[in-house]
């Protein structure tokens, strides 16, 4: 057998079909809204009012953040019930250099000080909001306050070897210890009402529809590349790794690989993406609080992947839009009250009847559709042999 | 059971000479490890000499297992010394990352590929080379690694299997791509731990004949196994286990001759 039989190998594109359809679709969506909002009239059937656009931006960023879980959660087997904290803490790197974008337009007129701290009667600004008036400084906290948390975490988790629902469980307590920390007043973070009352982003007036619409592309953007980026490393070697410490950590390290050090890096990109998610977000819905650290959230994330198909990275993305659509919409009329036992019910429902959720149940349709060239005398089922 | 140069050493009572003196690939001396109180390895010594293949008998709960676990850093012994390549590498001060690092592969005895991946990544994935988290996210296969590839599946006879998943295979085949795995990693020290569990009488012979030339092609293999008719078409040095020690080691027909091994083990 010569090395073109290797050559020959069937080697997953960049971009399949689905993520090709995935990216098309951003692209028309980025295209669309901003053109229905502009160049439509209010009064027309079509029109897309800015605060739908704000919605969908929205919708972007937990997509992005959902597919910061996937990548971990589909691909690695980590299973983070604390995927919110890094979000959040991107959403508060954000919030702080919009916060120092107010400038004198607060209540209290201080130019340095937020109106929190003047009410806290802070006489000066605390050491670690140094620098968030500068938008490159802050953009680089979106990116390093969740990896290094990541890092850190991950050093510690992966190395003691804590896996499974262990991990599941401090991720969650990290998410939870944040959650306490952030509510307390001198904390420096605007405690209980978080951070908000935004008036300009790097000079533009926040609130304005061209604003919201640049923000809103810029989120499709995000996810897009977010989208490529988490493609690119789960078709690498690197990525293989990944699925490989998922289904059998042993035998990699027994490979001679570091499982740990696959993991935490994994584990920080992951958290980078859900920082800028976070970053993005904020700007969008005006405020970021201290709840966005709340275990429950970090949960929902979790729902969203599998609803949409874990391990196939679009269908995070699409279960997150999906899960959320439907939270707008039930949320706002008489159903209100029962939405959570809804979500709950549709967790249970999606691992019940659609364990590999909307997009994993579709690509095994459509497996099963494709003409196998099967090899005489060797067993089709994906099952290992009863012992 | 320790050699001559190793007695000498010994009576010149200078424990970091006895490493040096041991010309063994595998060396393992008073290896004790002990679960809550019970004695899974006692004062277990052998050596395995570059190039040798050895085959481990012995009944359930004799440590085979165990000796493998220690060997390969998975459980750490209360007492006693484990060297590698010829006494230069003490074993019980590394992890299993590192340990596979240096050349010693291990096949369990439930057979473990990634069940997900190609039959062809699986190889990949063991092939020996970069195993950095950060350079492997650019990596590229080079020729060579093709090449070697195609070479190991010619070998565990899978070239045909190449496309299908892991998980996809019979089980005998696991057992073969797992071997292959090990090739891929061209360890100095392969240990199997019950390669012909379930398998056919033909896949038995098979696998006999595979790990025959795997030792010819210059690696030391360490084969656990209970089949004895597997062992007797090994034809080669065979040691029996025994409530965590050696209790003979010979050829087949001379272990197998041993009162005490007929009695705790073969049954008489």
């Amino acid at each position: 057998m010569s090395a073109s039989v290797t050559n020959m190998t069937r080697q997953p594109a960049l971009l399949g079909t689905s993520g090709l359809i995935f990216l098309a679709v951003l692209v028309a969506v980025s295209v669309l809204v901003p053109v229905l909002n502009l160049a439509v009239a209010p009064d027309s059937a079509v029109h897309v009012p800015t605060y739908v656009v704000s919605l969908l931006g929205k919708y972007l960023t937990y997509a992005l953040l959902a597919l910061s879980v996937d990548l971990i959660w589909g691909y690695v087997g980590i299973l983070s019930l604390g995927q919110g904290a890094f979000f959040a803490l991107g959403g508060y790197a954000m919030g702080m250099y919009l916060m120092r974008q107010i400038g004198t337009r607060g209540v209290y007129g201080d130019p340095v000080l937020p109106d929190f701290m003047v009410f806290l009667n802070w006489k000066e600004l605390p050491w670690f909001w140094y620098g968030f008036d500068m938008f490159p400084f802050a953009a680089l906290m979106v990116l390093l306050a969740p990896g290094l948390l990541a890092l850190v975490f991950g050093w510690f988790a992966f190395r003691s070897r804590v896996t499974g629902v262990y991990l599941s469980i401090i991720t969650q307590a990290m998410t939870f210890a944040l959650l306490l920390a952030f509510f307390r007043n001198d904390m420096g973070f605007g405690g209980n009402n978080g951070l908000t009352d935004f008036k300009d982003i790097l000079g533009f007036n926040i609130q304005a529809d061209g604003t919201r619409l640049v923000l809103f592309v810029l989120s499709a953007l995000a996810l897009g590349l977010g989208y490529v980026l988490c493609r690119f490393l789960v078709r690498s070697h690197f990525g293989k790794v990944l699925v490989a410490i998922r289904d059998a950590e042993t035998r990699v390290r027994f490979t001679g690989y570091r499982a740990e050090n696959y993991k935490l890096v994994a584990f920080v990109v992951s958290a980078m993406l859900a920082g800028i998610a976070g970053a993005l977000y904020v700007p969008q819905v005006g405020i970021i609080n201290p709840s966005e650290f709340s275990p429950a959230n970090s949960i929902e994330i979790i729902v969203w992947v599998a609803v949409g198909g874990r391990g196939t990275l679009v269908g995070a993305a699409l279960g997150a839009v999906l899960v959320n659509y439907a939270k707008t919409y039930f949320t706002s009329g008489i159903l209100a009250p029962y939405w959570l036992f809804m979500l709950g019910g549709l967790f249970v429902a999606v691992t019940l009847f659609l364990p590999k959720g909307i997009v994993g149940t579709y690509y095994d349709w459509r497996e099963k559709r494709r003409p196998h060239d099967d090899i005489p005398g060797a067993p089709i089922a994906a099952a290992g042999p009863a012992e | 059971m320790t050699d001559s140069a190793t007695l000498e050493s010994i009576a010149e009572a200078a424990p970091a000479a006895k490493k040096e003196l041991t010309e063994a690939l595998l060396y393992l001396d008073a290896v004790t490890v002990t679960f809550d109180g019970f004695r899974a390895l006692n004062a277990l010594s052998f050596t395995v000499d570059p190039g040798e293949m050895r085959a481990v008998i012995g009944p359930n709960g004799a440590g085979k297992t165990t000796m493998m676990d220690v060997i390969t850093g998975k459980t750490r012994p209360d007492r006693g010394d484990v060297f590698f390549n010829g006494g230069t590498t003490d074993l019980t001060k590394l992890d299993e990352t590192q340990i596979a690092t240096l050349g010693i592969g291990r096949k369990f005895q439930k057979p473990t590929v990634f069940e997900n991946h190609t039959v062809l990544d699986n190889l990949r994935l063991a092939l020996k080379g970069q195993r950095r988290a950060l350079p492997n996210i650019f990596h590229r296969e080079s020729a060579a690694a093709r090449e070697r590839i195609d070479e190991i599946f010619e070998t565990i006879r899978l070239t045909e299997h190449r496309d299908r998943l892991g998980g996809a295979l019979s089980h005998g085949q696991k057992q073969w791509l797992e071997i292959g795995m090990l090739l891929a990693q061209d360890p100095k020290l392969l240990l199997v731990d019950e390669p012909v569990a379930g398998m056919t009488d033909a896949e038995t012979a098979q696998t006999a004949e595979l790990l025959r030339e795997i030792n010819a092609n210059g690696h030391s293999v360490v084969v656990v196994e209970h089949d004895m008719t597997f062992v007797r078409d090994l034809g080669v040095r065979v040691m029996c286990l025994h409530e965590g020690s050696v209790l003979a080691e010979g050829t087949l027909d001379q272990v197998s001759a041993n009162e005490r091994v007929i009695e705790v083990y073969l049954g008489r």
